[in-house]
């Protein structure tokens, strides 16, 4: 009978690690062994780890026996495959970066590694994290592990899928425009989007610089939280990076939400949403109206104009952030005559379609003639949705809304109809495009026992807030979200 | 062809790497010379996930460029990524300003020569941007060198000021010794720290409208940029003369046909789809941080040549040779404490000391002796310890050995004998010789006192004081 120390929290591990109840070795064998077993019908790892693992293990071991060792030590996590992993392969999902090995640590990894962090796997993803379901993988789809006929979400669908299957107790992924609350909402785990600059970039694989931001998945907000704290803070190689303290984010987690003033967008509850997404987040409202909360109705007028500014904004920045692969210094390389032709080559065979339709539309939107009218107008847009949250955070300390207008959709029905697809992320553009933090959080199942989530949304820097109102819903005991099918 | 009908109209673009340590936005070295891919990281080479950082003192360089060129320091600008792909360019893009230059407008003033007239070039624009790695193509391969990519560099914008290719040499001559004054360039064109583009047109002398232009792209020399712009002015009258239309296209200088032609479009005809760097915050700079630049500016050569004139009593071209390089003029003014002569030193700089570094064909500073030691030979002369002429074998013997000035008068016996009782012994004994001379010279004839000079120097060894041989004879000629 297997040990099942997997399917530990964080906070329980790290306890149990440091009471020398457990190791980490054995812990790490844990997940191993379920990766092992659970991955043929997942697929949330594009590259598992196995020897590193062990050997971060028996370092994590020998400085827990040392004593005084940080939360994260001896904690097994997945990595979504955009962090840049020294001596790990790092695809980004992408034929273009097959075979890449980064000779350099992203700054966050090199944090968790300082703390004795262990790493099971590389994650799967959307190619360059450009995706709302994992099967722009060049790899292949991730699975929901509620249901493997349908996707986890995406970009960061295999982090996702792997803290909900209990393959790693923690993953990072990446959010540009909900990558990673998407897939928190559709495998029904904890997925947090701090705030634009809270937490480090460098070394993470660019997407869309002014909008990319690094956080993790937990299966509680407490394992989220003592994640975020591993991981934030000043970095002198990002200079977006902010330089303010981190708080001590589990210190915020007190249970009291009295006197919260909750907003709820009108614009958020729109035509077509699946009515049990509706009902799930109507109900968590009234736990927390009875927990001493209260809720207002607020409007956030230009949600409509988001996806489309998003869209111009991302695939404007990632125009050029992916002008890099060009097959001269690293990845894929298809030789031809001359240099325009190997470009061409390599880039037509080394990124999927996609990734293509993105790079030629921002591409477009920043080109002469086109600038003003289209990157230009979307920067304006930009402004006036970071005004709304402004005006709406007078009136309220956080902002609740769902996290997507449907649960996990099915593996290849919304593939060929790219707009549909793009739709998905209706609810949480706007909070990137701000840059805010927001949070995704387990509310409810709708009627195919599919997880339904919640996402809570705070001022810049505000953490604290959503942490501690996601605790204070946990804490309430009135949606118990179920474990995961596979 | 009737050239004198036409007038030039000439813009510059200089780029010129700044003397810094290290890269523009990573720790790499900028040192020229390393092995190939010897100075480069993750950042430089625009590994996936990278982000810049943005080197301070590349800021002050470039302040300290704009004060000297008077242009108004911007207090806020931003970073522009500039697309294209090109195998020497890691990232795709080149992060540069666009629209938000750190430096607006100012103005070089080209330093008269005797009799020309003072000309101002104005200035549209000077700013920071990242310079590209290197191609090197073999044989069957082409291989890069990314130890330039990442350096940082400036561009200087002219308007389209200048007139001809004398205009444009000037006006590089003085931009140059503005960066070396001001410490942000050593300005060494052979190892590609200084590059230039032309923008060149030509109208019909006294016509107010702009002709159509081409644009002259990579001259890395002074004298490339001379050539190429006196050709392309030749080509463009032709052009004109015959009835023809001038294109506007970028053209390429070939330095061994001494021609110019054109690119073919595909090689230049790039959309650089510019938009703000999302990776750098924008750059604030403080009015303190300008002040701060500001009082630490050394004597830009404009004000050092005035002070030559007012208070060194210089002439004006003499001022003006001096200053040119900043290496000349300090080494001029450590040649002055205890002389009285300033003239005759400015006169020994420019004469032997630059023709000593001219013919050497090292830098001027590896060159020439020490100024000090210089300064004591000017002193001996100036005592009149010495002869200007043993000054001038000293100070060539001084070039080869290395050795002091003392000690080569010494070593060469070259110190000049005063002792009047020795001369007037001499010059006794020459007389006493040569009567009928004598008898001649009181007859009248005057230019025989040359001969009598000569004969007593001879009998002296060359080394007697001529000024004391010249009095003693006139006494004992005229009595």
């Amino acid at each position: 009978m297997a040990s099942e120390l997997n399917k530990l929290t964080i906070a329980e591990a790290s306890s149990k690690l440091r009471a020398r109840e457990i190791t980490a070795t054995q812990l790490t064998r844990d997940c191993l062994d379920r990766i092992a077993a659970a991955e043929p019908r997942l697929h949330a790892f594009i590259t598992v780890c196995e020897n590193e693992a062990f050997e971060q293990a028996r370092a994590a071991d020998a400085r827990l026996a040392a004593g005084n060792a940080p939360a994260m030590c001896g904690i097994p996590l997945g990595i979504k495959d955009i962090y840049s992993t020294k001596g790990i392969r790092t695809t980004c999902a992408s034929r273009i970066l097959g075979t890449f090995v980064p000779p350099f640590d992203a700054t966050v990894i090199e944090r968790l590694r300082a703390d004795g962090a262990i790493f099971v796997g590389k994650t799967n993803m959307d190619e360059f994290a450009m995706g709302s379901s994992t099967e722009n993988s060049a790899f292949g789809p991730t699975m929901n592990p509620h249901d493997t006929a349908r996707v986890a979400g995406g970009s960061s669908g295999g982090s996702a899928a792997a803290v909900a299957a209990h393959e790693c107790l923690g993953a990072l992924g990446t959010d540009t425009g909900g990558s990673i609350r998407e897939p928190a909402s559709f495998c029904g785990v904890v997925g947090i989007k701090p705030t634009y600059s809270r937490v480090s970039r460098y070394g993470v694989v660019a997407y869309a610089s002014s909008l990319d931001q690094v956080g993790p998945f937990a299966r509680s907000v407490r394992d989220a939280a003592i994640i975020i704290r591993a991981i934030a803070g000043k970095d002198v190689r990002d200079s977006t990076c902010s330089a303010r303290p981190v708080p001590d984010y589990e210190r915020a987690l007190t249970g009291d939400v009295k006197g919260l003033r909750i907003g709820v967008p009108r614009e958020y509850f729109v035509e077509g949403m699946q009515p049990e997404v509706e009902k799930s987040i109507r109900s968590a409202l009234k736990n927390y109206e009875s927990l001493g909360a209260s809720t207002v109705e607020i409007s956030l007028p230009h949600t409509g104009y988001a996806i489309a500014a998003y869209y111009l904004v991302a695939t404007a920045e990632a125009s050029a952030n992916l002008a890099r692969y060009d097959g001269i210094r690293f990845g894929l390389r298809v030789n031809a005559e001359d240099n325009i032709a190997l470009y061409e080559t390599t880039r037509a065979k080394g990124f999927g379609a996609e990734v293509k339709r993105r790079i030629m539309l921002g591409t477009f939107a920043l080109s002469a003639g086109y600038y003003d009218a289209y990157y230009l107008k979307a920067q304006k847009v930009r402004t006036l949705i970071r005004n709304d949250f402004e005006r709406a955070f007078e009136k309220c300390d956080l902002i609740v809304t769902p996290v997507a207008p449907t649960t996990a959709f099915k593996i290849g029905e919304k593939m060929n109809d790219p707009l549909t697809m793009y739709l998905s992320d209706i609810f949480t553009i706007s909070v990137n495009l701000a840059g805010l933090p927001g949070m995704s959080i387990p509310c409810g199942h709708d009627s195919n026992n599919l997880p339904i989530g919640m996402q809570l949304i705070a001022p810049p820097f505000a953490e604290e807030t959503i942490l501690r109102a996601g605790d204070a819903f946990e804490r309430t005991g009135a949606f118990k979200p179920r474990t995961a099918a596979v | 062809m009737n050239r004198e009908a036409y007038e030039a109209v000439i813009g510059l673009e200089v780029h010129t790497h700044l003397l810094t340590r290290s890269k523009l936005f990573c720790g790499c070295s900028t040192t020229f010379g390393a092995g190939p891919n010897e100075n480069v990281c993750p950042v430089c080479m625009g590994m996936p996930g990278v982000l810049p950082v943005l080197n301070r003192r590349v800021v002050e360089l470039a302040i300290r460029t704009g004060l000297a060129a008077h242009c108004a320091i911007a207090p806020y600008s931003i970073f522009d990524r500039k697309s294209y792909f090109y195998p020497d360019l890691p990232k795709g893009y080149q992060i540069s300003q666009y629209e938000t230059p750190i430096c607006k407008g100012g103005y070089i003033d080209l330093l008269a020569a005797e009799n020309g007239e003072p000309r101002r070039i104005g200035l549209t624009r000077i700013h920071i941007e990242e310079d590209a790695g290197k191609n090197i193509h073999g044989e069957n391969a082409s291989l890069v060198d990314f130890n330039r990519s990442g350096v940082p560099l400036i561009e200087i914008v002219s308007e389209p000021d200048l007139r001809s290719a004398e205009d444009a040499g000037a006006y590089l001559r003085q931009l140059r010794a503005i960066l070396r004054y001001v410490d942000a360039s050593d300005g060494k064109m052979e190892e590609g720290s200084f590059r230039c583009d032309c923008n060149v047109s030509i109208r019909k002398r006294g016509a107010k409208e702009y002709g159509v232009r081409t644009e002259i792209k990579n001259l890395n020399s002074f004298r490339f940029v001379e050539d190429a712009i006196e050709y392309e002015v030749g080509r463009q009258i032709a052009i004109v003369e015959s009835g023809g239309k001038v294109a506007q296209e970028t053209h390429l200088w070939d330095p061994a046909r001494k021609e110019t032609r054109p690119m073919r479009s595909k090689e230049y005809a790039n959309d650089y789809r510019y938009f703000p760097e999302p990776d750098l915050p924008p750059l604030i700079v403080p009015a303190e941080m300008v002040e701060m630049v500001r009082a630490s500016m050394p004597e830009l050569p404009a004000d050092r040549k005035a002070r030559y004139v007012r208070e060194l009593g210089l002439t004006e071209y003499e001022a003006g040779v001096l200053i040119a390089d900043r290496d000349v003029a300090d080494y001029f003014e450590a040649t002055l404490p205890g002389l009285k002569n300033r003239k005759s030193a400015a006169n020994w700089v420019m004469t032997e000391v630059l023709r000593v570094a001219r013919d050497s064909g090292k830098s001027f500073v590896e060159a020439v002796p020490p100024a000090a030691e210089v300064g004591a030979l000017l002193r001996m002369v100036e005592e009149q310890k010495i002869s200007l002429n043993a000054a001038k074998t000293a100070f060539a013997a001084m070039v080869k050995s290395g050795k002091g000035a003392q000690a080569t008068i010494a070593e060469l016996g070259l110190a000049q004998v005063s002792d009047e009782s020795a001369i007037a012994a001499a010059c006794d004994k020459i007389l006493a010789a040569e009567p009928g001379k004598v008898a001649e010279y009181r007859a009248g004839r005057d230019k025989l006192f040359g001969f009598f000079v000569g004969a007593v120097m001879k009998a002296m060894g060359g080394k007697a004081n001529p000024k004391v041989i010249n009095d003693i004879l006139r006494a004992k000629l005229s009595g």
